[in-house]
């Protein structure tokens, strides 16, 4: 057992030290007295006996030292050595450590929080058993706008209901449709909750267990079920009963239906959908309860569902899709929806399911922010990159200032990798703490983008939780930051020839050019990438910029919008609506605080989107349609080029008349005279083939976005609107403050029935809503493209001076020989210059090749934009003279006699 | 600043184990004996026996006990293990192969 032994020996080692020590010392001790005894024995006086006795023995220190050696630890001793030897260094120069910790603080801090969204938005696993075994039913391409769809690629109930019962891939398929909202409580009570519809078994099939009461199962999810009751979220279970187990058969208001809570989710399943979280569970089969008025489970045109299923053992999702594909053709044709035209209906029996992975869910998010996402980890990548140069240059400026402590430590016989060691050592702990403070500030950066991402309507919940790829991705770009940033200086410094070093003396000689190159070519990189930087940040805001002033045809401001839901009234018959709406409207217009107003089926740039078929003189084609009131063109301000709007005389028995937009007009009409040409349009549900006389031609206005182009578009009378209904959105302008609008139309809908259910909203805000992925990215890319540029400044500040220092000598030889002070100013930021423009063209050359993929995140204007190039390089010009003019103005100052009289 | 390796370490090992196969000692006598024995040719430099000796017991091949000398002083004595003897024997055999091949290069040519 000699290793064991061996290992006891080395373990009490490491708590006898100082024990060892005092008796390596008495031992030394003795070994000393013996010789001098013996020396005295031998006749030689005290004094000579000792001196003897200490030549013979050697150099005592060194021995001690390599005395240690054998007890081990040696390493771990001088690892202590250098940390408390680095704490101490930079507690001395609280300035730099400040400025190091906080730099890094700040490019570690930004790259996580953009890691840690990108994490929850994309590489987080559902929080269910065994994700990697779901697999994604869809529409294999989309179902091409056929029907009405929350996405193209969802099912229909019918659909699912086939799938159900002839797929053979899955142990299970459940399905859930997640974008509905209904009202919890009632009265003044009353609130929005968000609403995940589900078959019965989909909790069993995710394997996800209650943590109160029970899940739905099979068993509630029958044919006119009725209402089962209601499963809750656990944030909605915190929010709404403070998580108190009497929540559990306790009744909730839904629609005005008591429903008894049932169970509660685990606090990690937040749905299916990554950043759409839900707040009640319902099965399908309840649908009809809450909603009487509508028949969504028996529709065939309805893509409302998203499916997923459990593999099989042993099954792929290749192998699923080969399956699915093949009953395909009979889903399809057992689930064919009627009143569609035979072109339409071969078009979706020719519909194919197929199965995608779906460990990770499904989001929307991750298809808007993806791209935008990892855009912005490379631009916050560059800025820990431009961190790390100026703490190169920063720890280089210092070690030029120690040069000569570090000189008498090489010559007094310290190691170099002693030396690299201690100043890595002190790399480190800046390192550790700029980490520290990043985590701390990538917490708040990311509260802030998600709240950058949210708006009032949708409020964006993502897990930004710290889990072990977010703390990898930190430590990792932690130790390399650190070794970039200390390797270099560390070596460079240790490098140094202790005898040049001490014989320079303490003002030092010009020294050699070489010298500064490397931090010459650090500052020339921090300013070619705070160029691209800048490049990028300049392209966001303008593009920004482009969208928000971006005339889409219709005035926005002062426009206000109302979304009126008139289900509560209870009438009798669909019938009587229309007319309903039509003295609601007439109501509003009369408001003193309303200038004009009009309903609409369709609100422009919302992302909706409403097409028909239709047969043109003999060819067939397609058009956006929507169904508008007579003053509609006017309240919108957009221009009638040619004949008339719609008006009263306009009604459900007149003939049927339609106002299209140029787009229509020159692609369907070429140079035809429009006015009194007619159209038909291709049935679908609800939608029966109608003749359509063109009575007028308006201007082009955007459609569903702003980026696409305007499609072509008719409108058709409010009055003639086949699939009417008790809802309306109505448009209105007004200069009076919306607040106070609101509040006149919320008085008036209580007048009429004070169960009418409205809500308000400014057009513009919405617009701009709609844009939150382009002012997120303005903004943050702004951000970090004046950070860029603030620590190119601090660097080359840091750089110019320790220059201008060094020189003093020569410059003040200079004014000696008569130069004069502007000259002087002249010839550093003549240097500066240099390293500018060398760092400027270096950085358009990157920012054309870098931002060629950003294209299609821009609007108005192409990545090569050259005033954001210019903008972006005469920025940085700027900056870095401000940032060379102090020190140059500095080195005019020198006073000749004061800086020769070194020499 | 060379390290002390006028005496290869190796040997140096040999010879402190060889010099404490008799009796335990402390490392001035260590030292003595070494110079006394070969004549005054091995000049060990005295301090540069204690790394060595420590290495040694490191290795769990001497171990060291204070005791007090024939002059009343507590002095650190080492001794060799039952594992130091057998690598005693090791080494002096494997030098004493190593002298005798050196011995036969040296004088046949």
């Amino acid at each position: 057992m000699l290793w064991a032994r061996r290992f006891w020996l080395k373990l009490q080692n490491l708590f006898r030290r100082n024990r060892n020590a005092q008796q390596l010392n008495d031992e030394f001790q003795f070994h000393l007295e013996q010789q001098i005894a013996e020396y005295l024995a031998a006749g030689m006086s005290p004094e000579e006996a000792r001196y003897a006795a200490l030549r013979s023995f050697g150099n005592s220190t060194l021995l001690k030292e390599e005395t240690r050696e054998a007890w081990g630890w040696v390493r771990a001793e001088q690892m202590a050595q250098d940390l408390r030897h680095a704490f101490r260094t930079l507690r001395r120069s609280a300035g730099f450590t400040a400025t190091g910790i906080l730099t890094l603080a700040l490019g570690i801090g930004a790259n996580t929080a953009i890691f840690q969204l990108l994490d929850g938005v994309r590489l987080r696993s559902l929080p269910v058993s065994a994700p990697q075994s779901l697999a994604l039913v869809e529409i294999k391409g989309g179902n091409h706008g056929f029907g009405i769809s929350d996405r193209d690629t969802n099912l229909t109930y019918p659909l699912f209901e086939q799938l159900r019962a002839h797929q053979e891939a899955f142990s299970g398929v459940f399905a859930w449709s997640g974008s509905d909202e209904v009202a919890v409580g009632q009265g003044s009570q009353q609130r929005r909750a968000r609403v995940l519809w589900l078959t019965g078994n989909t909790f069993a099939v995710l394997g996800v267990p209650p943590i109160r009461g029970r899940l739905f199962t099979d068993e509630d999810d029958r044919r006119d079920c009725g209402i089962q009751g209601v499963v809750i979220s656990y944030g909605f279970w915190q929010s709404e009963f403070g998580g108190r187990d009497s929540a559990i058969g306790s009744k909730l208001l839904i629609q005005g239906h008591p429903a008894e809570v049932l169970g509660v989710t685990p606090p990690d399943f937040f749905g299916l959908e990554v950043g759409n979280n839900f707040d009640l569970a319902e099965p399908f089969c309840s649908v009809t309860a809450f909603r009487p008025a509508t028949s969504v489970l028996a529709r065939r045109d309805l893509f409302w569902l998203t499916a997923m299923g459990r593999l099989k053992p042993g099954w792929s999702t290749d192998q699923a899709s080969v399956q699915l594909d093949a009953i395909s053709p009979g889903l399809f044709e057992a689930t064919e929806p009627d009143g569609y035209s035979t072109k339409s209906q071969s078009i979706y029996r020719a519909f194919r399911l197929a199965a995608y992975p779906a460990a990770n869910g499904l989001s929307d998010l991750r298809k808007t922010y993806d791209a935008s996402l990892l855009l912005l980890l490379g631009i916050t990548g560059l800025v820990l990159l431009i961190a790390c140069a100026n703490l190169a240059n920063l720890m280089l400026v210092r070690a030029g200032t120690r040069e000569r402590e570090i000189a008498v430590r090489l010559a007094c016989g310290a190691s170099r990798w002693r030396l690299v060691r201690q100043l890595l050592t002190e790399g480190l702990l800046l390192a550790a703490g700029g980490t520290f403070l990043g985590l701390y500030l990538a917490t708040i950066f990311g509260r802030n983008i998600l709240w950058l991402l949210s708006t009032e309507r949708n409020v964006l919940e993502l897990n930004l939780a710290l889990d072990w790829r977010v703390l990898l991705f930190t430590a990792s770009i932690a130790v390399t930051t650190c070794l970039v940033f200390s390797l270099v200086p560390a070596f460079r410094s240790s490098r140094a020839k202790p005898a040049d070093a001490l014989k320079s003396g303490s003002r030092g000689v010009t020294t050699g050019r070489e010298h500064f190159s490397f931090q010459r070519m650090l500052v020339v990189s921090q300013i070619a990438i705070s160029v691209v930087l800048l490049v990028g940040a300049l392209l966001f805001m303008r593009s920004f910029r482009n969208l928000t002033t971006f005339d889409p045809g219709f005035r926005e401001k002062d426009m206000l919008l109302a979304f009126i839901n008139l289900e509560p009234m209870h009438l009798a018959d669909v019938e009587q609506y229309p007319a309903v709406i039509r003295d609601l409207l007439t109501q509003v217009r009369s408001l003193p605080q309303v200038k004009s107003a009009a309903t609409s089926t369709h609100v422009p740039l919302d992302g909706s989107s409403w097409t028909l078929g239709l047969q043109i003189g003999g060819h067939e084609g397609w058009s956006k349609f929507t169904w508008v009131s007579p003053g509609y063109f006017e309240t919108m301000q957009i221009a009638l080029l040619t004949g008339r709007d719609f008006n009263d005389r306009d009604t459900q028995t007149s003939p049927h008349v339609a106002v299209v937009n140029e787009a229509f007009a020159r692609k369907y009409l070429g140079g035809v005279h429009p006015i009194g040409n007619t159209f038909r349009s291709v049935a679908e549900p609800g939608y029966p083939s109608t003749e359509y006389e063109i009575v007028g031609v308006v201007k082009n206005t955007k459609y569903a976005g702003l980026r696409e182009e305007t499609p072509p578009e008719s409108f058709g009378a409010a009055s003639q609107f086949p699939a009417y209904g008790p809802w309306v959105s109505i448009f209105l302008r007004s200069s009076s403050p919306p607040s106070a609008v609101f509040s006149v139309l919320r008085t008036k809908l209580n007048e009429l029935n004070p169960e009418i259910r409205s809500h308000f909203s400014v057009f513009r805000k919405d617009i701009e809503n709609r844009l939150v992925r382009e002012r997120m990215m303005a903004l943050l890319s702004g951000f970090f493209g004046a950070l860029a540029g603030l620590l190119t400044m601090i660097g080359l500040y840091g750089v110019i001076s320790y220059v201008v220092v060094n020189r003093r000598n020569e410059i003040g030889v200079r004014m000696a020989l008569g130069a004069s002070r502007v000259s002087i100013v002249g010839m550093v930021l003549w240097q500066t210059i240099l390293l500018v423009a060398l760092g400027t063209v270096l950085g358009i050359a990157l920012a054309l090749a870098a931002t060629r993929g950003a294209g299609s995140l821009l609007f108005g204007l192409q990545p090569h934009d050259p005033l954001s190039l210019i903008g972006a390089s005469v920025l940085v010009t700027a900056v870095a003279l401000l940032a060379a003019f102090l020190p140059a103005r500095r080195a005019s100052r020198v006073d000749p006699m004061v800086a020769l009289r070194y020499e | 600043m060379a390290k002390p390796n006028d005496l290869v370490q190796g040997t140096l090992d040999l010879l402190i184990l060889k010099t404490l196969s008799l009796e335990p000692k402390h490392g001035w006598a260590i030292a003595k004996r070494i110079q006394q024995i070969s004549g005054e040719v091995l000049q060990v430099q005295q301090g540069s026996l204690y790394p060595a000796l420590h290495r040694l017991e490191q290795k769990a091949w001497i171990k060291a006990r204070w005791k007090e000398t024939e002059t009343g002083r507590q002095a650190k004595f080492y001794s060799l293990t039952a594992a130091g003897r057998a690598q005693l024997e090791k080494e002096a055999e494997n030098w004493s192969r190593l002298s005798s091949a050196i011995n036969l290069v040296v004088e046949t040519t």
